[in-house]
């Protein structure tokens, strides 16, 4: 009797490690191209990405690497948040206590505070320019186009992130911002109070009070922004976030130019790593079930594509270090700002919001409803609808395919330029109507200021590019180029032009002392 | 299945099939609007609306004071006392006094010595606050009753 079950016992016993080992981790690490693409496509965490990948993906220029360090900053944040969250309470008491707390007693809470605040101002940067670049290289054509909206609405999502965070602080940049930004909500007041129709319906007030739960900046509205910053937004922005992945993989992987990748032109040296040889795949699959093109390209593939694991994985990596290694950078050498506690008795002067919302101050000073809400309201339907009004094919994947688009971006840019200086530069200068004629109507006032004009003078032009090119490319081209030089323009005007009670400086060295 | 002007009919496991998620969308519908009812309390919390800044004889006529946590300039005149708020009309901020009336610091609106506005995006005048006398005699302010802009009123 060789084996008792005695010695059953002990033998599974002793191969418990290797049995434990080999459950989780399966056949350990791969060693052939197959089985590596086996894991990928096998393993949960790495599933979003695909067994193979194109070369030209992996061109740096091709991305920038945009879309995944708006990823991972997005996961740098989850992570220092829930730190923060240790010792953060929200209530208008505690709240600036807790910050100090975090900053002078626990250890490292002050760097953790400096990279949460780095992480937010660069994922704001990342996603921007992440949309900059998906427009410039056509990639929202054809059945793309839903997921430029999902990009839309994720750019929201993500000012919306930053805005609710800027209160809880309760310090007083935070706390003015958010009176600020809750009476731009009550702002349409501004329109229903012109017309006499206030009383019977008030949308501006509503909004007010589903921002505040409450009339003015307090704990009700401390506590809903705290749930909105840490729990619906995140989770929204999450859900997001894995439909636009979901979305690039169903929609064949980052646009690119359809035919063969040119030799030479691919990142990664292919085919080169040696193959161990293996049993064939245990699964078949008939050629047509797998094509999605009118005719198979066989002789393509995998000629113009690399495994992800190592060459993508890799790449990510890096992406991922470089990110973490700026985010460190950052917050050890630039304190995140805490100014005094709360006051509602004195603002601060100037009383500036963050930098991306300078524009929005800019254009909030001409008039609170057109610059906060009727202004923003249309440049999101603007940049949501450009999937749909241009339907021209394009090569996608290729900045300024044509020599055209070039053209009239440059032209654009200039055009902008000009006339958004030119809307800060006359009022500042001349005044606007109510010092020409004080007794205008104020609904007049309203609706006929600097920024209504800048954006009606970039409709305009954005018209008559499509007018005299016949290309629809073309004008969504000066719809979204006007758009993001006239927020850079105004951004810097907001940021180094103005100074005490929003008053016009050439430098910061001549605002009065006091 | 059509009748006899070739009309297609629904079947009637169709028409089931709308019914039930028809009644479903409404149950959904129902329970989201009265989930974001939860979010309009019907007592809001806000600060006190009407509150005593002192008796009258501690605003000699031809000075001005403000009274800080009230966020109003008290104006004291021969004809009588005037309260104007100091949180401006345009986004909220507390407009500072000056020299030529009142500057807004967070956007840039100016209005002159009785509230009017000069300049800026504020798109209407300083709040001129109602007034009454409490039984113990001192000013009484009420913050959600306005007076004509001018209006000097005997405490």
């Amino acid at each position: 009797m060789g084996s008792s079950g005695f010695q059953v016992l002990k033998d599974n016993v002793r191969a418990l490690p290797r049995n434990l080992r080999e459950s989780i981790l399966g056949e350990g690490v791969p060693k052939s191209d197959r089985g590596r693409s086996r894991a990928v496509f096998a393993n949960l965490f790495l599933h979003i990405h695909p067994t193979r990948v194109h070369a030209r993906t992996l061109k740096f220029t091709q991305t920038f690497g945009l879309g995944m360090i708006s990823a991972f900053l997005m996961g740098i944040l989850t992570l220092t948040g829930v730190l923060l969250m240790v010792y953060y309470k929200p209530s208008t008491a505690l709240a600036y206590d807790s910050i100090k707390d975090l900053r002078y007693v626990v250890p490292a809470g002050r760097l953790l505070r400096n990279v949460h605040r780095w992480a937010a101002h660069l994922m704001v940067a990342a996603v921007i320019l992440h949309m900059v670049r998906v427009f410039y290289a056509a990639c929202y054509k054809k059945k793309r186009a839903m997921n430029w909206l999902v990009g839309v609405g994720l750019f929201g999502l993500t000012l919306g992130l930053s805005f609710t965070g800027y209160l809880l602080p309760w310090d007083q940049l935070g706390y003015w911002a958010t009176k600020i930004g809750a009476n731009l909500a009550a702002s349409p007041r501004e329109v229903t109070d012109a017309l006499g129709i206030t009383a019977i319906f008030d949308p501006g007030g509503i909004m007010r009070t589903f921002l505040l739960g409450a009339t003015e900046v307090g704990q009700e509205a401390l506590t809903r922004f705290y749930l909105l910053h840490v729990v619906v937004l995140p989770a929204v922005l999450t859900i997001l976030m894995a439909v636009h992945f979901w979305r690039i993989r169903k929609d064949g992987g980052l646009a690119r130019p359809d035919g063969p990748t040119p030799a030479g032109k691919g990142a990664a040296p292919i085919g080169t790593e040696p193959n161990a040889p293996e049993a064939a795949p245990n699964k078949t699959y008939g050629l047509m079930a797998v094509v999605k093109d009118k005719t198979p390209a066989t002789d393509l593939d995998p000629a113009d594509t690399v495994p992800s694991w190592p060459y993508l994985l890799r790449y990510e990596l890096l992406l991922l270090m470089g990110t973490v290694l700026l985010c460190l950078v950052l917050g050890l050498l630039f304190d995140a700002p805490l100014k005094n506690p709360a006051n509602a008795m004195v603002p601060e002067n100037p009383a500036k919001a963050p930098w991306y919302f300078l524009g929005l101050q800019e254009i909030v000073s001409y008039s609170a409803f057109m610059g906060g809400v009727a202004i923003p309201t249309l440049v999101i339907l603007a940049l949501a609808s450009i999937p749909y009004i241009d339907r021209e094919k394009e090569d996608a994947g290729v900045y300024f395919a044509s020599k055209r688009s070039l053209r009239v971006a440059i032209q654009t840019a200039i055009f902008a330029l000009v006339s958004s200086a030119m809307a800060v530069g006359i009022p500042v200068t001349f005044g606007w109507i109510r010092d020409w004629s004080p007794d205008i109507p104020q609904l007049v006032i309203t609706l006929i200021n600097p920024g209504t004009l800048l954006v009606l003078a970039f409709a305009i032009w954005s018209i008559v590019v499509v007018w005299r090119t016949r290309s629809t490319r073309l004008g969504a081209i000066a719809v979204f180029t006007s758009y993001i030089v006239g927020f850079l323009v105004l951004t810097y005007v907001g940021t180094y032009l103005r100074g005490p009670n929003w008053d016009f400086f050439w430098s910061r060295s001549s605002w009065p002392l006091h | 299945m059509s009748d006899e002007l070739g009309r297609e009919a629904k079947p009637r496991r169709e028409f089931l099939g709308i019914a039930g998620v028809a009644a479903a969308g409404l149950a959904a519908l129902g329970a989201t609007a009265s989930s974001l009812r939860s979010l309009m309390p019907k007592a809001l919390p806000e600060p006190t609306q009407q509150f005593k800044i002192g008796s009258a004889d501690e605003f000699p006529p031809g000075t001005d004071r403000a009274v800080p946590d009230r966020m109003v300039l008290v104006m004291s005149r021969p004809e009588g006392l005037a309260v104007v708020s100091l949180v401006c009309t345009h986004l909220g901020c507390i407009v500072q006094v000056n020299d030529d009336g009142f500057a807004c610091p967070c956007h840039g609106s100016e209005f002159d010595g009785e509230g009017r506005v000069k300049t800026g995006p504020a798109p209407r005048a300083l709040r001129w606050l109602a007034l009454s006398r409490s039984p113990d005699g001192a000013v009484v302010v009420d913050a959600s009753v306005e007076v004509d802009p001018g209006t000097y009123q005997q405490v």
